[in-house]
């Protein structure tokens, strides 16, 4: 067992997600960084889809009531050990400090979290509101059993998430013809800023608003993760694991694959461009 | 028909109107490609998302040959509906007629779940006669779970308490979406459904 002393801003259970339930209106959820969420359970021997934590900007305090094995990935907190499973004698406290970079962190537990699945899975869906509630002050924290033997890695040799500014690579979407081409030109030219009201809903982008091509409405239409919405404001929102599995406002881009993980891990303030 | 981009694991197909997206997703779903993680439709297109490459999803795309007869295939769910709604009155009026004709139109119709999204479970029905009812000018912030509701061409049943603009016309006690339940969601894209009118209780 873990109680939760101290929460921080945000601290979810979160795992794989609730997959392929898009067309009855379920999102998927899941780790935001799922690089970073795969790696930790990885470190510890655990299956792939078990529950682990995932804190925002550090401050999660957590007691160890009994011994656990952990591994701590994603934004580096301070004060606890990264990227490497380690023991947590019984009665530990652990306290995870503000990271060096990057917003979000996560602590595998060799076994997983025990909570009960809905849908099929653990995850804390902001959205929608299903799985969990986030974790408070005073949650007790059950360890399950999904594991199977440790694996032979002392630590894992990844990088940080970048501090300053971040590159993220991007394909045109579906309703690039929506916008001209000097709207399209500015997409990919200006530094954006990652605005405060970012989530796990979406990460928003305070900059110079982009010139659309043609007005009206669309049509609600089918979003996958990664889709950078361009709301009335003119300005982009890149989707992130929370999203809404339909949306109305036109998709200028896709960010590509690889490039999720790194904004899952932008921060408000932190400046981001995007390529091609 | 047009095949969009979206992104490295997703392709959006664009169809000329619901009536062809039916019958696309129903020929999609009783042959999906390899691979595929989701199929999700919407008014005017489909998106499907894969974990295998572009190019052979876009080649089935292209192959899947429409169901027509689209309106018939789903399994009928019944949902009975007290005919209470706040907005029943103004359906009325909008529509030029009389509160039990807008019961009798509604419960008349053979609906469909032509597709899902704004809450899990929330189910986008339509049905074959020329509803246009406009949303509210001004939102509730909170419509009570179980509200049965007209905007534009759909009828819908909100499946949690949620804020919301549709008209209502009515509830039922039936759980559209319960987490705890297996299937969780009782509309899916496809079925088919009937209102049927519970009485005032």
């Amino acid at each position: 067992m873990i109680t939760v002393l101290e929460t921080g801003p945000l601290a979810t259970i979160q795992d794989a997600g609730r997959i392929g339930q898009a067309a009855l209106g379920v999102p998927a959820s899941g780790a935001c960084d799922p690089a970073s969420y795969a790696l930790s359970n990885r470190l510890v021997g655990n299956h792939v889809g078990a529950a682990a934590l995932e804190i925002t900007f550090g401050g999660l305090v957590l007691h160890a009531d009994t011994d656990l094995t952990i591994a701590v990935t994603g934004a580096p907190c301070t004060g606890v050990p990264l990227n490497a499973p380690s023991i947590v004698r019984a009665g530990t406290v652990l306290r995870f400090g503000p990271p060096r970079s990057g917003l979000r962190t996560y602590v595998a537990v060799r076994g997983g979290i025990d909570v009960p699945a809905v849908l099929g899975s653990r995850s804390t869906d902001l959205l929608s509101g299903l799985g969990p509630a986030p974790l408070q002050a005073g949650t007790s924290l059950a360890v399950g059993s999904e594991c199977g033997p440790m694996p032979g890695v002392d630590l894992a040799p990844v990088a940080d998430p970048a501090a300053g500014f971040v590159l993220v690579r991007v394909t045109a979407g579906p309703r690039r013809d929506w916008f001209t081409d000097t709207g399209w030109s500015s997409f990919l030219s200006q530094p954006y800023d990652v605005s405060s009201n970012s989530n796990r809903v979406g990460v928003r982008l305070d900059g110079t608003p982009l010139e659309r091509s043609r007005a009206g409405e669309l049509s609600s239409e089918g979003m996958a993760l990664g889709a950078i919405q361009i709301p009335p404001s003119g300005l982009p929102v890149i989707f992130l694991a929370d999203h809404p599995v339909t949306g109305g406002y036109p998709v200028i881009a896709y960010v590509s694959t690889a490039s999720l993980p790194a904004c899952a891990q932008l921060r408000p303030g932190q400046s981001v461009r995007f390529s091609t | 028909m047009r095949i969009l981009p979206a992104g490295d694991q997703a392709l959006l197909v664009e169809l000329d109107d619901l009536d062809h997206v039916l019958g696309y997703y129903a020929a999609l779903l009783a042959d999906p490609p390899p691979s595929t993680v989701d199929i999700v439709p919407a008014a005017r297109t489909v998106l499907v998302t894969t974990t295998g490459g572009l190019d052979a999803l876009r080649g089935h795309l292209l192959a899947v040959e429409p169901t027509t007869s689209d309106r018939s295939v789903g399994d009928l769910l019944e949902v009975p509906v007290v005919y209470d709604g706040a907005d029943l009155a103004d359906v009325a009026e909008l529509l030029g007629c009389d509160a039990a004709e807008v019961v009798e139109r509604h419960t008349g119709e053979e609906w469909t779940v032509a597709f899902c999204g704004f809450a899990p479970g929330f189910g986008y029905l339509t049905g074959t006669a020329d509803w246009n009812i406009p949303r509210r000018s001004s939102p509730r912030t909170k419509v009570p779970v179980g509200a049965v509701g007209l905007a534009g061409e759909f009828s819908g049943v909100y499946p949690r308490e949620s804020p919301g603009g549709w008209q209502l016309i009515g509830r039922t006690d039936l759980k559209i979406f319960d987490q705890q339940r297996d299937p969780a969601a009782l509309f899916h894209p496809g079925r088919r459904v009937r209102f049927v009118d519970a009485g005032r209780t």
